[in-house]
């Protein structure tokens, strides 16, 4: 009996969450594939839901290139940064304390957090490295930056 | 039947400024549609003229194609923030311009960040005419 109820229960608890699961799946796929054609896919929890609402909204000027998608797709990857976003679930990470809730950053690499963690040194040696070519090339330096490794420094 | 035969014979006489040395159906369609819209007769020397010339009415870091891509097809280029991109060269990258919707989707974004507008037919079709030639 105990086993049926078991059975049922995680049938149930399996078509509840079968759903938005796979949702967050096929939108996290996708976000990589997009957000990779020409950068990391950085990792939503370094910035809050207003920062990739604001981001998403203006895809056809990116950061000094139009990366416009269809709306669709565009919505799918909007909907996927903002649910693992830094302030997700009244979240408040150590690179957002300092931000403002009315400040909308633009960039991870002008938190203030980032740019006391990477100082002078690693600007002068991006400077120095055309091959690195942009602090916003994270796996330059931290390999398993795409997996969300950054403790490699 | 007939419709079929001359169609294709127009479009053949269109490529004839270009034809494609690496064929590849899903590519060859590509061409032949822009070569239609377009009207006239594709060029690689001037797709390739339209490629590493510098443009103005885009956006300021992009002033040409080749800011991304080089000027060398069959090398790498790289994003703005170093991400390498595979050479454009339909002979070192061989599955290049095989889906149409990812070569619309490219062309749209990258002439608006070069020129400020989108590439007409006959600028889209030259440029692949040349790359498919390499």
């Amino acid at each position: 009996m105990k086993t049926i109820t078991t059975i049922v229960t995680s049938a149930a608890l399996g078509l509840i969450f079968a759903g938005p699961l796979a949702a967050q799946k096929a939108g996290e796929a996708l976000t990589k594939e997009e957000c990779s054609a020409c950068h990391l896919a950085y990792q939503a929890y370094f910035l809050p839901k207003r920062s990739w609402q604001a981001i998403m909204a203006d895809l056809p000027n990116h950061f000094g290139e139009d990366a416009s998608l269809p709306d669709a797709d565009r919505a799918e990857i909007e909907a996927f940064l903002a649910a693992g976003a830094a302030d997700r679930q009244g979240r408040n990470p150590r690179w957002l304390q300092a931000i403002s809730q009315d400040v909308v950053p633009m960039r991870i690499s002008e938190l203030s957090w980032f740019t006391h963690e990477h100082g002078n040194r690693v600007k002068n040696r991006v400077a120095k490295d055309p091959a690195i070519g942009s602090i916003s090339n994270c796996a330059a330096c931290h390999k398993g930056a795409e997996r969300g490794h950054y403790d490699d420094d | 039947m007939i419709k079929t035969a001359l169609l294709i014979l127009t479009t053949s006489a269109l490529l004839v400024g270009g034809q494609a040395v690496h064929a590849d159906p899903a590519r060859d369609k590509i061409i032949a549609d822009l070569a239609r819209a377009a009207g006239t007769t594709l060029s690689a020397q001037r797709g390739q003229a339209f490629f590493t010339g510098t443009h103005s009415g885009g956006k300021p870091d992009s002033p040409s194609c080749s800011t991304c891509h080089t000027k060398d097809m069959r090398k790498p280029g790289a994003t703005r923030v170093g991400k390498p991109i595979d050479p454009m060269a339909v002979s070192v990258t061989r599955d290049r311009f095989t889906d149409p919707e990812k070569v619309a989707k490219w062309f749209k974004r990258n002439c608006n960040s070069v020129l400020g507008r989108e590439c007409t037919a006959t600028e889209q079709g030259d440029i692949l005419t040349w790359l498919s030639s390499l």
